[in-house]
């Protein structure tokens, strides 16, 4: 037994989680803020604080449910459970490395298939370019989802108003942000 | 006086009016705005939703431009963009293991000695004291103030206003001659990054937002980010829906309202851009 009282010695993943992003989940006392709070929660198949409470058990059975959920790809962000969580912890830095965790294990949620998709194809636009395409976002998000006929009635009005780029921004040093791509993805094999 | 200035994917195309009414203003305080030469996107929510380093390593690669470029301070309007931008100076700062890693991906020193700034902090820091007499029109209307997420938190790291009910934007529309409501959505989200993978929830989620807005008699809705603006904006016709009736109530960028205030070319401030018609 650790000397730390909250030390999550029987989680795997939570020890895991500890150790990349110093978020302890042993902290959380289930007050249910971060739940409440989330804009996103009732979309979710568990809520921020169930999430916490599953990986606070740690079987791997809990474990694998979270990594396979579509709770941590809805998650945007916001950063609102972290402002109200009393004990403090960065749940939305949890979710960054869960999401990572279960795209490198090739456990994303298939019902996160679009979500996933829109950021790969935005960073595939800024690894070729250096820059966001939007035109090249759209037309690389609707291959990957066949989602063809989605939004089709937005861009023409984008046009009009100025507000699409036909012709891609290129950087200059654009193997220089190819090989940042290089190095960083590779290593984590996502 | 010439400041550093990143701005970001969005306000090169989509927010283009944003750029727009930032330089106008800029411009007509004496404000001469310095492009970082060649910077790259910052990764925004895609690259820390899928990648760790990755999401370090593009914004160091724009800090470590600035850095050689000499720039002390650089102004980010977009807030997805100030806050990875900020979040990864937060980071890197005390962590020499990670600097070096982080430098080592981008080829590229970095020192950590460039200030970022949001467009209010620009706005309260070198316009505002200057405002004397410049107000000729008074932006006469009531106005929601709409933050958002990324301008305000965490508040652990960008430590710039209170994260639920932040002041800062109001305080600043009301010396524009505005009357900023009291609300409750001024930091929900809008839905932000799934606007296009998720339309329906954007709908939900903004549509909250407009509707709080439109119960409190709000005129217009003054925001700082470009995610805010395409969601509140461009996907009216999901909020429409989702609010079940038609709300015409235009949303604007913080500099366009302050510009116009300021008696600026409504063209040179982009406001025949937007998707919902500006009529205030």
């Amino acid at each position: 037994m650790s000397s730390d009282p909250h030390s999550p010695v029987f989680s795997v993943l939570g020890g895991e989680i500890m150790e990349h992003t110093e978020v302890k989940v042993s902290h959380c006392y289930q007050c249910g803020k971060c739940s409440a709070g989330c804009p996103l929660s009732t979309e979710m198949d568990y809520p921020p604080s169930v999430i916490m409470r599953m990986l606070q058990r740690g079987s791997p059975e809990f474990e694998e449910k979270v990594l396979r959920s579509l709770s941590i790809w809805v998650c945007l962000t916001c950063e609102m459970c972290f402002a109200r969580c009393p004990m403090s912890i960065d749940i939305p830095k949890m979710m960054d490395f869960l999401r990572a965790k279960a795209l490198k294990e090739k456990k994303a949620s298939p019902k996160a298939k679009e979500i996933v998709a829109f950021h790969k194809s935005f960073l595939d636009s800024i690894r070729y370019t250096g820059r966001l395409y939007e035109i090249g976002l759209f037309a690389d998000y609707k291959a990957r989802t066949l989602k063809i006929l989605d939004d089709m009635a937005l861009a023409p009005k984008m046009m009009k108003r100025g507000k699409l780029n036909i012709i891609p921004e290129l950087i200059k040093d654009r193997s220089g942000v190819a090989s940042i791509f290089k190095k960083t993805i590779k290593k984590n094999n996502n | 006086m010439t400041l550093g200035f990143y701005p970001g994917c969005s306000l090169k195309g989509s927010s283009r009016e944003y750029a727009e009414s930032v330089l106008t203003v800029a411009k007509a305080f004496d404000i001469e705005l310095e492009e970082i030469s060649d910077w790259n996107c910052c990764g925004a929510t895609a690259a820390h939703n899928l990648n760790l380093e990755l999401s370090l390593a593009l914004p160091a690669r724009i800090l470590s431009l600035a850095e050689k470029q000499g720039l002390k301070e650089i102004v980010v309007p977009c807030a997805a963009c100030y806050s990875r931008l900020t979040v990864t100076k937060h980071q890197l700062s005390g962590n020499p293991d990670l600097k070096n890693e982080v430098s080592e991906a981008t080829g590229l020193d970095y020192e950590g000695s460039v200030d970022v700034l949001n467009i209010i902090q620009m706005l309260d820091k070198y316009i505002t004291p200057n405002l004397e007499g410049r107000i000729v029109n008074p932006f006469d209307h009531k106005v929601a103030c709409y933050y958002g997420c990324l301008l305000v938190r965490p508040h652990e790291i960008l430590k710039f206003d209170r994260e639920e009910d932040p002041r800062s934007m109001d305080d600043l529309m009301l010396k524009a001659g505005a009357t900023p409501i009291d609300w409750a959505f001024k930091t929900e989200c809008c839905g932000a990054g799934l606007s296009v993978s998720r339309t329906s929830s954007v709908g939900r989620l903004s549509g909250k937002i407009i509707g709080d807005a439109r119960d409190r008699g709000a005129e217009a809705v003054i925001v700082a980010c470009p995610m805010c603006h395409s969601n509140l904006d461009m996907r009216r016709d999901a909020i429409n829906t989702f609010l079940g009736e038609k709300v015409d109530i235009p949303v604007l960028y913080v500099t366009q309202a302050l510009g116009l205030a300021a008696g600026l070319d409504r063209k040179a401030l982009g406001l025949h851009r937007h998707f919902v018609n500006v009529s205030v």
